[in-house]
């Protein structure tokens, strides 16, 4: 009998860190302790060597030009929409639109396909725990078509109620946006089964992927979301990059969202044929060094595991939990059943906004406010929170650290 | 109402001395916390959205009272530091005549080195707060351009 006992290997964090210069910086005077990952992940040293790769040595704009330098430059930048198409599980590569983040990939949607397809009186439904980028599109959109925007509550946990949510959906559904693990809160939402009930009642569903394609494996094709969207910059990429997923039916019967250069076939005064796929959602130069060093990331991601880096971070996680959970007066808002990487946190007596200072004052680096989620803030009546959140280069250290520092700061304030 | 003894220089002069006297920014920030909690409490009936100051995380409520030519400021914030900053504010700028506070610079907030500390939105904050104050004054000088003298 073969018994193959395989015991993971636990990752070598100091050999990961080393690769995140950054890391070595002091913050007035202490070493930098960086944990506003869900806002921004710091970057490998093969992103930023990918970067100053591309100036250095073929600097062109893309698609255009037939000389050598162009074609390296458009050959690299495809070769990042390849790397995403493989990340995310897409179908082909012209479904994968490279925009310059989650909001503008958004914004695509309402634009294009909102703009299109909804009228007076349809729904729209998005939920308590959205970030702005994923209200506010849908409100400009339902203002303009007088459409209706429905809300899915959540429970005290911080988790979607989807008892409401079904009872929410109806002929009048035309829309779903839903993000799928909460900036604030850390909530994984049980998007697969959310779409599947929103397209038996024929609604589109856009899900906003900004924090949880770090994390999570995606595959968009056994999610079945219409559309999918996510920034490179908290995948460890640059910022100015982000990417839209969408079902090529869908993508092929939406009018262009810009116009410009790269997404035109021809060009007279009396008419213009558009590009194909991608490139019709493409007007204009792109952020053609940033995108090639994109790729630079999700191979970083890929050649360490993601299931390794979420193993990683949920340590993390469990042991902030209990740890923070210790401090007299500190509530963790948010503990959904299923999170990832994110502990949100108030402490009696001491504002946001003085535990974001204090922190600072000794090289910690934490989220505070109310993380463009008011009505998610106004729901558990709270101003804002603290937030601490974590990446595959962060470790148990930082953690007592930011315990201790937490305990200078009720110390200081009560 | 409390009348200063000293001029606007001196207040200032005699704040930067005090910060002087610490090492590190941890105790900068407990003095200054220390100020916050001292700051004599606001009537909560004035805690409404016309007095109220917003920044990007925190609120500040500011109220004004001008009496013989000189105008006295009360304020508040959910916030400890800004409360403590609120409070060196008012010690130099309350109970003068309104043109003392709309030249004054105010040169104290560099002087202890809060402008270097700080991060930009929040000092930008405290920046606001001030020009929030100096407004108040031009308010009040338009209104009674020659301040009655007792």
């Amino acid at each position: 009998m073969n018994v193959s006992l395989t015991i993971p290997k636990p990752l070598d964090i100091i050999a990961i860190r080393q690769e995140f210069p950054i890391l070595n910086r002091e913050i007035k005077g202490k070493p930098l302790i960086y944990l506003d990952n869900a806002a921004t992940s710091q970057k490998p040293q093969q992103v930023i060597d990918a970067i100053v790769h591309y100036y250095t040595n073929y600097n062109a704009n893309i698609h255009r030009g037939i000389h050598t330098l162009a074609e390296e430059a458009t050959a690299a930048f495809e070769l990042t929409r390849d790397a995403v198409k493989s990340f995310i599980g897409a179908g082909s590569r012209e479904e994968v639109i490279i925009t310059k983040g989650t909001t503008e990939s958004i914004n695509l949607v309402a634009y294009s396909w909102g703009r299109k397809n909804i009228k007076a009186g349809d729904e729209i439904i998005i939920s308590f725990m959205e970030h702005h980028s994923n209200i506010v599109p849908w409100q400009i959109l339902c203002e303009e078509k007088n459409a209706v925007l429905k809300v899915i509550p959540i429970n005290d946990k911080g988790e979607l109620i989807i008892g409401e949510y079904e009872k929410m959906l109806g002929p009048k559904t035309k829309l779903v946006s839903i993000v799928h693990v909460s900036n604030a809160l850390g909530t994984v939402n049980p998007v697969k089964q959310m779409i599947a009930t929103a397209h038996a009642v024929g609604a589109v569903v856009v899900i906003d992927g900004a924090q949880s394609a770090v994390h999570l494996d995606i595959d968009v094709v056994d999610m079945d979301c219409d559309f999918f969207a996510f920034s490179a910059h908290k995948v460890y990429g640059p910022t100015g990059v982000g990417i839209l997923y969408g079902k090529r039916a869908l993508l092929d019967s939406m009018p262009p969202f810009q116009g410009g250069g790269e997404m035109i076939k021809e060009v007279s005064f009396q008419k213009t044929t558009y590009n194909d796929l991608p490139y019709k959602f493409e007007a204009g130069t792109p952020n053609i060094a940033d995108v090639i060093a994109f790729r630079s990331a999700l191979q970083f991601v890929k050649a360490i595991g993601k299931e390794k880096i979420r193993n990683h971070e949920r340590e993390l996680l469990e042991y902030a939990h209990q740890e923070l959970e210790k401090i007299p007066g500190l509530k963790i808002i948010g503990k959904a059943s299923e999170k990832v990487s994110v502990v949100s946190f108030v402490i009696d007596k001491a504002h946001p906004q003085d535990i974001g200072i204090l922190l600072d004052n000794r090289g910690i680096a934490v989220r505070t406010g109310h993380h463009c989620a008011q009505p998610l803030m106004d729901r558990f009546a709270i101003p804002g929170t603290s937030r601490a959140s974590f990446a595959v280069y962060n470790a148990k250290f930082e953690i007592d650290e930011l315990v201790k520092g937490l305990q200078r700061v009720v110390k200081i304030l009560s | 109402m409390m009348y200063p003894d000293l001029t606007i220089a001196e207040t200032e002069k005699e704040i930067v001395e005090e910060f002087a006297l610490f090492d590190s920014w941890d105790d900068k920030y407990e003095y200054i916390i220390d100020l916050g909690k001292k700051l004599p409490l606001l009537d909560p009936k004035y805690k409404v959205d016309e007095n109220r100051v917003r920044g990007c995380q925190s609120s500040v409520w500011l109220v004004t009272n001008y009496r013989d030519g000189k105008l006295f400021y009360e304020a508040d914030s959910d916030a400890m530091i800004v409360k403590g900053l609120i409070s060196m504010l008012i010690r130099v700028l309350s109970g003068r005549t309104t043109d003392e506070i709309i030249e004054a610079k105010l040169d104290f907030i560099r002087g202890i080195g809060m402008t270097t500390h700080l991060a930009q939105t929040r000092s930008n904050g405290l920046l606001s707060m001030v020009k929030q104050m100096k407004h108040y004054a031009l308010a009040y000088k338009i209104k009674d351009p020659v301040p009655s003298k007792n």
